[in-house]
């Protein structure tokens, strides 16, 4: 190799970086001088995500601020980092911690990872989503992480009199040769630089990580099993009394006016009342003085812009919308199947509900909430309450999940309304009912599936997937973007729909003339990415086309799948979960096996459930339950690249099985006379523990690609084979997500007041 | 403005608090325990599951005012000190928490505490019937996990119920 050569190559275990200025270390990565982050290994018949995908898309767009991203070595031995990406359960911080454990030779527990405030400057480099944490900061925390290292073996060097190549890092000690030990923590101010200095740095062989690729338990697990895990509703923010609004009883319907404020402002507890444009929001000593409050409150209401409607009305709204799907190939002999299915509305809705507290006083704004874009939140809360930007602090707290929903901001920005109206602290809570019915959901869509045979050849598949909007208004972690994707009637949201679309869609097979659109329609609700984006429902729609075209070709589901796979890694998950769920074997009538894979995040699965749909299991009782089908076993295999803590994954995949469940079985919400029905956990159907299967067995592969993500991965294989199964099993292939949308199978609660009231009867039913 | 006066993991606590707030805001707004969770308020979710006088309760539905003076209130933050210290594990915590770590049960969290007293309960209760644990027993916890880890949480509460 000549010297030129060497200088075109960059070596993918070299990078630059910096050391900056500070007491200790501080060490940050360059990922600007990093080469080649876009490999284009063109495969044939390439779909646009087959070649850079959305994951790509956000690690590109991560990168040119990775500098900004700092590992500090403190003086008590240990390693902080800030995260600039949201914790609500996916396990980011435990992954971040084993990362710069492995790299700095720390134990995992010396190893402090927060999560940092908004920082504008990091641009599209702090938004949480598309399961892009680990996949565009492996590489940056590695960097930082390293250098700190090698400034610490520079220190010690010049401590020791001994040259850095002789010494080596150990579990927070660097080693001399002679036996000679020094702490991390004693280095720390020794290694410091005055100011910023550009170094070069080789990162850990990968085949010798001890670390990543071990399975580790959560950093946090502690904390959340004793009670002492903080959620945004746990702070205590001075005179930051409990605060909710009364909402309309349409869809986001408005305040007119309100005719008893005064008499509820002398209700026990209630310090403050205050229209806000979503609603009237109340300020009480407790929650539970602001709930009879909210009951109490006689607003009169302007209609919000779905009033009347039911959500038959908005598919055929959808329906309208549908194009024409395109003519397939066709040869002598060749036969089509097809399929027209519907994806109803679903919840997002987390345990911990939308929350935020907020402090503006003064011109001045201070924020916490669980937010996975808290640039963009900043951005939006200064204009809500017309201060400067730089007025405006943002703190990120960890979140009692998020599936999509804390992308947005609505809680927060409520907040910071509500206390500057006020000219109070105020901490802010979505009642149940409120997070379920107001809060964002997964749009109601249309899947039409189209696909054409001739003896052993598939010729074509067609597939349009028409859509309530979905809502990017979030942008790529910044709020020029966030801006950008809010023009108005929709116009900047669809070239985000349609780009995110085109890079999250993979027809995986070798199906000859693939073709994949969308079509989206209706700006009235509040939507989002739910756990995944399109694909749940794209895959089902798919992969039940699949096993209608293996029954008319006569093949077996998991031979034709093989036969036509064109990714091998996912031909190898697959072989692997087909012996793991002894796929085939003898099943009783009425229960049946099904099998679905797919292709997102940098990663492949395959999941394989068994379903029970005899009518003893069918109609079982439960109180106030939707019972129905049961997946008795699921198996889930998972290449995700490198993996970095097989037992976090497997947790992930656990539960994407539990959501992919429920989107096809049980889970999604009623729109009617203008309002989602749903108020509360009894009315919308997540999976319970009479659901879940009792078998569950997740194989997470090795693999040395690039890590890529698992939080959202699971979820459209595990959907789409729940309703291969159930259609193996009941020989009727379902049409209809969830398939028991049209039964309803709750009382609903009434729209005036907003929020049930809390039982009295608690002591009746202990145990 | 009424006193109330009850126990909270194990010290007497007096609260000036009309009788109709319920248990749940006075925990958690007034007195700081925070370990219970609000997830729905209407006693559905279970995240706020405690013990009352050793049994399983949902504070979001129960009023302050029907709490006795002797009632005592448990909640995840007092649990380990319900079991003598020889019965606790490795980090001085309630085998069932001993379990959950065990296991790496919790993803967000939110819901865990509840989760974990609830699971206590279970286990005395089937107890209490001379039997141990089974699939339909587990089938019956009301606690919902948004994030979907009930796997884990069937494997913790079989093995929590063996060290108790």
């Amino acid at each position: 190799m000549t010297t030129s050569d060497t200088r075109l190559t960059v070596d993918r275990r070299r990078f630059m970086g910096y050391l900056l200025g500070g007491a200790t270390v501080v060490a940050a990565a360059d990922l600007g001088l990093l080469q080649g982050t876009a490999r284009a290994e063109v495969p044939t018949l390439p779909q646009p995500a087959e070649i850079a995908d959305l994951s790509d898309l956000l690690t590109l767009a991560a990168a040119p601020t990775s500098q900004l991203i700092t590992v500090t070595i403190n003086e008590d031995g240990t390693a902080s980092f800030a995260l600039p990406r949201a914790e609500v359960g996916q396990g980011i911080t435990t992954a971040a911690a084993m990362i710069i454990a492995e790299e700095l030779e720390l134990p995992v527990d010396k190893v402090h990872v927060t999560l940092a405030p908004a920082r504008p400057e990091l641009l599209f480099n702090q938004i949480t989503g598309g399961s892009n944490t680990i996949h565009a900061m492996y590489t940056p925390i590695r960097v930082a992480a390293a250098i700190a290292k090698g400034a610490l073996l520079q220190a010690a060097a010049t401590l020791l009199g001994d040259s850095a190549n002789a010494l080596t890092a150990h579990l927070g000690q660097i080693l001399a040769p002679d036996g000679r030990r020094v702490d991390y923590g004693r280095l720390a101010a020794l290694a410091a630089k005055d100011k910023p200095e550009a170094v070069e740095v080789e990162l850990k062989d990968e085949n010798a990580h001890a670390v990543v690729g071990t399975p580790v338990n959560r950093i946090d697990a502690l904390a959340a099993v004793t009670g002492t895990k903080e959620f945004t509703t746990d702070l205590d923010v001075p005179d930051a009394l409990p605060t909710m609004v009364c909402r309309a009883p349409t869809l986001n319907g408005t305040p007119e006016s309100v005719r008893n404020a005064d008499q509820v402002r002398k209700m026990p507890g209630v310090t403050h009342v205050a229209v806000i444009p979503t609603g009237v929001a109340v300020r009480a000593a407790t929650f539970g003085q602001c709930i009879d409050a909210v009951r109490a409150l006689d607003v009169e209401w302007n209609d919000g812009p779905v009033a009347g409607l039911s959500d038959e009305d908005v598919l055929a709204n959808v329906r309208s919308a549908e194009k024409v799907i395109p003519t397939l190939p066709s040869a002598p002999g060749s036969e089509t199947v097809e399929g027209d299915f519907t994806f109803w509305f679903r919840s997002n809705s987390a345990m911990d509900t939308n929350s935020a507290i907020a402090d503006v006083r003064d011109g001045r704004a201070e924020i916490w909430a669980s937010l996975k874009n808290p640039n963009v939140a900043q951005g939006l809360i200064a204009e809500a309450i017309g201060v400067p930007l730089n007025n405006v602090t943002v703190n990120v707290v960890q979140g009692g999940g998020s599936f999509g929903r804390r992308l947005f901001s609505d809680g927060a920005i409520e907040a910071a309304r509500a206390s500057k109206a006020m000219g109070v602290p105020v901490k802010l809570m979505w009642h149940r009912a409120d997070d379920a019915r107001v809060g964002r959901t997964h749009p109601l869509a249309t899947s039409r599936v189209r696909a054409s045979f001739a003896g052993e050849q598939v010729l074509g598949l067609q597939q349009q997937h028409t859509s309530v909007e979905t809502d990017f208004r979030h942008g790529l972690g910044d709020i020029i973007t966030a801006k950008a994707a809010d023009l108005p009637a929709g116009l900047g949201n669809l070239p985000f729909s349609q780009t995110i679309f085109l890079l999250t869609t993979i027809m995986p097979y070798d199906f000859g003339a693939v073709g994949q659109t969308l079509v989206e329609t209706d700006t009235r609700f509040n939507t989002s990415s739910m756990r995944n984006i399109y694909s749940p429902d794209v895959r089902t729609a798919n992969e039940l086309i699949v096993d209608q075209l293996a029954a008319r070709m006569g093949k077996d589901p998991v031979d034709f799948r093989l036969q036509f796979l064109r990714n091998g890694r996912l031909r190898t998950a697959l072989e692997k979960a087909a012996e793991a769920a002894e796929w085939g074997k003898d099943m009783p009538k009425g229960t049946a096996q099904g099998v679905a894979v797919h292709v997102e995040y940098k990663g492949v699965t395959a999941c394989i459930v068994e379903i029970d749909c005899r009518p003893e299991t069918v109609n079982r009782k439960v109180r106030n339950a939707v019972t129905g089908p049961r997946v008795t076993k699921a198996t889930m295999v998972i290449d995700c690249g490198r993996p970095i803590n097989p037992r976090g994954i497997e947790a992930q995949m656990q539960g994407c099985i539990n959501d992919g469940i429920a989107m096809t079985l049980t889970s999604s919400l009623h729109l009617r006379d203008g309002h989602f029905e749903e108020a509360s956990w009894d009315n919308y159907f997540y999976t319970r523990q009479w659901n879940t299967p009792p078998d569950v067995e997740v194989v997470v592969l090795d693999s040395t690609e690039p890590p890529g993500g698992v939080g959202e991965a699971g979820v459209a294989a595990a959907a789409a084979s729940v309703a291969c199964a159930y259609a193996r099993a009941t020989g009727t292939m379902p049409t209809e997500f969830p398939i028991n949308h049209r039964t309803l199978s709750f009382e609903p609660k009434p729209r005036t007041p907003p929020v049930p009231q809390s039982p009295t009867d608690g002591l009746d039913h202990t145990y | 403005m009424p006193e109330q006066t009850f126990i909270v993991n194990g010290e007497r606590v007096t609260v000036d608090v009309a009788d109709d707030v319920r248990v749940l805001w006075v925990l958690r707004d007034l007195l700081g325990v925070k370990g219970p969770k609000y997830g729905c308020g209407i006693n559905v979710c279970k995240a706020c599951t405690s013990h009352i006088n050793g049994k399983a309760f949902n504070p979001c539905a129960v009023p302050v005012g029907a709490l006795s003076e002797s009632d005592e209130v448990t909640t995840i933050e007092g649990l380990p000190s319900q079991v003598d210290d020889g019965a606790r594990g490795e980090h001085g915590l309630h085998p069932m928490q001993e379990a959950w770590l065990d296991r790496d049960v919790a993803q967000c969290g939110y819901c865990q505490p509840g989760q974990i007293m609830a699971a206590v309960a279970l286990v005395h209760k089937v107890r209490a019937e001379g039997r141990t644990i089974t699939d339909a027993d587990l089938d019956s916890i009301r606690n919902i996990c948004r994030c979907g880890t009930y796997t884990r949480i069937r494997e913790a509460v079989r093995e929590g119920e063996k060290n108790m």
